[in-house]
């Protein structure tokens, strides 16, 4: 008897489950995957702010799902990153997997996820295996590839007609990687090449090498701590006037804060920058700025569009996320309008894109990076010769 | 390759700063270990303490010396708390609890301050009146307030020796060091001295942090890299050693600016430049770990000991 009983509510469990299923269907799942902890930090509260903006503004919904964002924190380590897609794949059961800030992190949970079909969907990590020949149906980038802020200041500089170049960056493949970026396409003469170790935080025996170098101007790539660090002993040393300071990713809004006037005067490359004047990027802009009370990033912007392009496919298919052909052309399209001005993706699914040259100067008594211009227009990245995909 | 003398010179000085700042920290590290034998990991923490107390501070106040006269005595102050609440129940059990322990005090001081202060650095500042560079003989032109933190170092290092080698309370951290026991049999009070030293050593880390929070950026777990640097000083210059302290703390200081800047160009001169290019900034980065490695095997006790052998 009470075997019969056990069975009987557990079938009627089961058929409650059953029922429920076209009520969960109205939810989206996503993971959130990102450094919200430790020195990177930062940025993940830069990058999960401007996501969530991007479904605010979508309705709170999206393409008419409810949707549920989980938040991981992957701690700038990839087992824990891995750890985290794992869970959000098998036990959440999510539809997509969205944010992931680091390289290292997006190769570790790469595989595992592609591989169950759910859509990866970048807000930041781009490295090149993934843009090339391991290219897959299941990802997308809403940021850009690796090399291509870089590339894009090498273009700049060339064109500048900057003669001898110093190059800095942190001894990894970030690094490396930023580096390869700008001599791709600065002609000119690379005075030296030099790689510190990661997070060291004290660059006074670099930059006394780098003064007696005497080269025409410097090219930096130190994120985070170490760009706070260098900004701040380069203006020291008194060398911000004498040698043009250039940099990607290391004066931005994350960290131009506690570099302070040090930064003004620097410029950088980008795909987006806080001015661009189209309208999507002013509402994003003045909303954000009202609703967190400071500046947005590149990663509050880049991942704004992924809630964007989420939201995009989602409309197109009415909602329904268990066709994932149909899924992928939508998202394919990108029919929404992007915070960067028009874009598309490319055959392994980056965007094509232009890139911008910004100077960090203090506007309304806030430090800022402004628009100095165009350096690349629709540029697409070299490694998606190398991706097989073809629609 | 030739090495220009001017280049030499500069980073020479880099290598005298990056020193006295070691100084600071290993000077509380070496005493807190030699003579209360309690390995304290999170000296890190407490450098970050006080870098952030001085950097709230000058937000407040805009004063760079003001908030340098009032971080020094709060981080002192939370030191002394630390002590009393966590330290004080460690010192008879071993040195894994100990290392556990103060492990978790890093932890718990870095999601502190996070919790405290917000994930993004803070900003500090340069006073004006060391903003700018001053030109030494040679045509060296050096930052003014780089040349300030070797002139607090040296001032402290100064002050230390006075303390130690003059003074009664030096004499009973100078007896601490060698023999705790007997220091205690003799009818001092261990207990008021222990705090007495770690307060000591706290308010040094304090100065470091606070010298510190112009050139780093101030953020949660900028501790840990100088505790590194810090554990490696100590090691080299003997446990309990000031003196050690002083002299390892300049020697990694020199080896390691020095290594950073020339290892890399002469690998150049001899290697290929892709063998070079890739095995230059990592060689530069071990040549400290090289040189403790050395110490401890020939000089396991380290250059300057403490206690009579």
């Amino acid at each position: 008897m009470t075997k019969f009983l056990v069975s009987a509510a557990a079938a009627a469990a089961l058929g409650a489950a059953v029922a429920a299923t076209p009520v969960a269907a109205q939810t989206v799942k996503i993971g959130f995957i990102a450094t919200f902890s430790g020195p990177g930090g930062t940025i993940g509260t830069h990058l999960y702010d401007g996501f969530m903006l991007g479904i605010e503004h979508a309705g709170g919904k999206l393409g008419g799902l409810t949707p549920e964002v989980i938040k991981e924190d992957d701690q700038l380590k990839p087992d824990v990153g891995l750890q985290a897609a794992q869970k959000l794949l098998q036990r959440d059961k999510v539809n997509f997997i969205s944010g992931v800030i680091f390289s290292n992190v997006m190769m570790a949970i790469y595989k595992p996820v592609i591989e169950s079909q759910t859509f990866l969907i970048s807000s930041n990590a781009g490295p090149s295996p993934i843009a090339g020949a391991q290219c897959s149906p299941y990802f997308f980038s809403t940021s850009w590839q690796n090399d291509d802020p870089h590339a894009a200041m090498g273009k700049h500089l060339q064109d500048k007609g900057i003669k001898r170049l110093y190059l800095m960056a942190p001894n990894y493949q970030a690094g490396k990687d930023a580096l390869t970026g700008v001599k791709r396409m600065f002609k000119g003469e690379i005075v030296d090449e030099i790689y510190t170790t990661v997070n060291q935080p004290d660059y006074s025996a670099e930059i006394a090498a780098l003064r007696a170098a005497k080269p025409e101007a410097l090219y930096v790539f130190y994120p985070g701590g170490m760009g706070i660090n260098f900004v701040k002993q380069y203006a020291q040393a008194g060398l911000v006037k004498a040698l043009p300071l250039y940099s990607a990713f290391t004066t931005d809004s994350t960290t131009v804060d506690a570099q302070g006037d040090a930064a003004i005067g620097t410029f950088g490359t980008a795909f987006w920058t806080v001015d661009l004047k189209n309208p999507a990027n002013q509402k994003f802009v003045a909303d954000f700025r009202k609703k967190h009370n400071y500046e947005p990033s590149t990663y509050s912007a880049q991942a704004y569009d992924s809630a964007q392009l989420i939201d995009a496919a989602l409309k197109a298919t009415g909602g329904k996320l268990d066709n994932k052909d149909a899924l992928r052309d939508a998202l394919r399209k990108a029919d929404f309008k992007s915070i960067r001005g028009p874009f598309k993706f490319n055959n392994n699914q980056f965007p094509i894109q232009s890139y911008y040259l910004y100077e960090t100067v203090r506007e309304d008594g806030k430090l800022r990076q402004l628009g100095r211009g165009t350096v690349l227009t629709d540029h697409a990245d070299v490694y998606a010769k190398d991706c097989p995909m073809k629609w | 390759m030739v090495i220009d003398p001017q280049l030499l010179a500069f980073q020479a000085l880099n290598g005298l700063q990056l020193g006295v700042m070691l100084f600071l920290m290993a000077a509380g590290l070496t005493l807190v270990f030699g003579i209360m034998n309690l390995i304290n990991l999170a000296h890190g923490s407490l450098y970050m303490v006080g870098a952030y107390f001085a950097a709230t501070l000058q937000g407040w106040s805009g004063s760079f010396v003001l908030a340098a006269l009032l971080a020094i005595p709060a981080t002192l102050v939370l030191g002394v708390a630390v002590e009393l609440v966590v330290l004080r129940t460690l010192y008879d059990r071993d040195h894994l609890d100990q290392v556990l322990a103060t492990f978790g005090l890093i932890l718990f001081f870095n999601e502190a301050v996070r919790i405290v202060w917000g994930p993004s650095a803070l900003f500090m500042t340069t006073p004006d009146f060391l903003s700018g560079q001053v030109a030494l003989p040679f045509g060296i032109i050096y930052p003014s307030y780089r040349f300030a933190i070797i002139a607090v170092g040296l001032a402290v290092a100064l002050f230390l020796y006075g303390l130690i080698s003059h003074t009664r309370v030096g004499m009973l951290i100078r007896a601490g060091a060698s023999n705790r026991a007997m220091v205690g049999a003799l009818g001092v009070d261990v207990k008021f001295l222990y705090t007495a030293v770690f307060a000591l050593g706290t308010a040094l880390a304090g100065i470091a942090g606070l010298m510190a929070g112009p050139i780093l950026s101030v953020e949660s777990g900028m501790g840990e890299p100088i505790l590194i640097l810090t554990f490696v000083v100590i090691v080299i210059g003997g446990i309990g050693s000031i003196r050690g302290a002083f002299m390892g703390a300049l020697l990694i200081g020199v080896v390691d600016t020095l290594g950073r800047s020339f290892l890399p160009g002469l690998l150049r001169a001899t290697f290929n430049p892709q063998v070079a290019n890739a095995a230059g900034p990592a060689l530069a980065s071990m040549l400290i770990y090289i040189l403790m490695a050395l110490v401890l095997a020939f000089r396991p006790q380290g250059l300057f000991p403490a206690r009579a052998a």
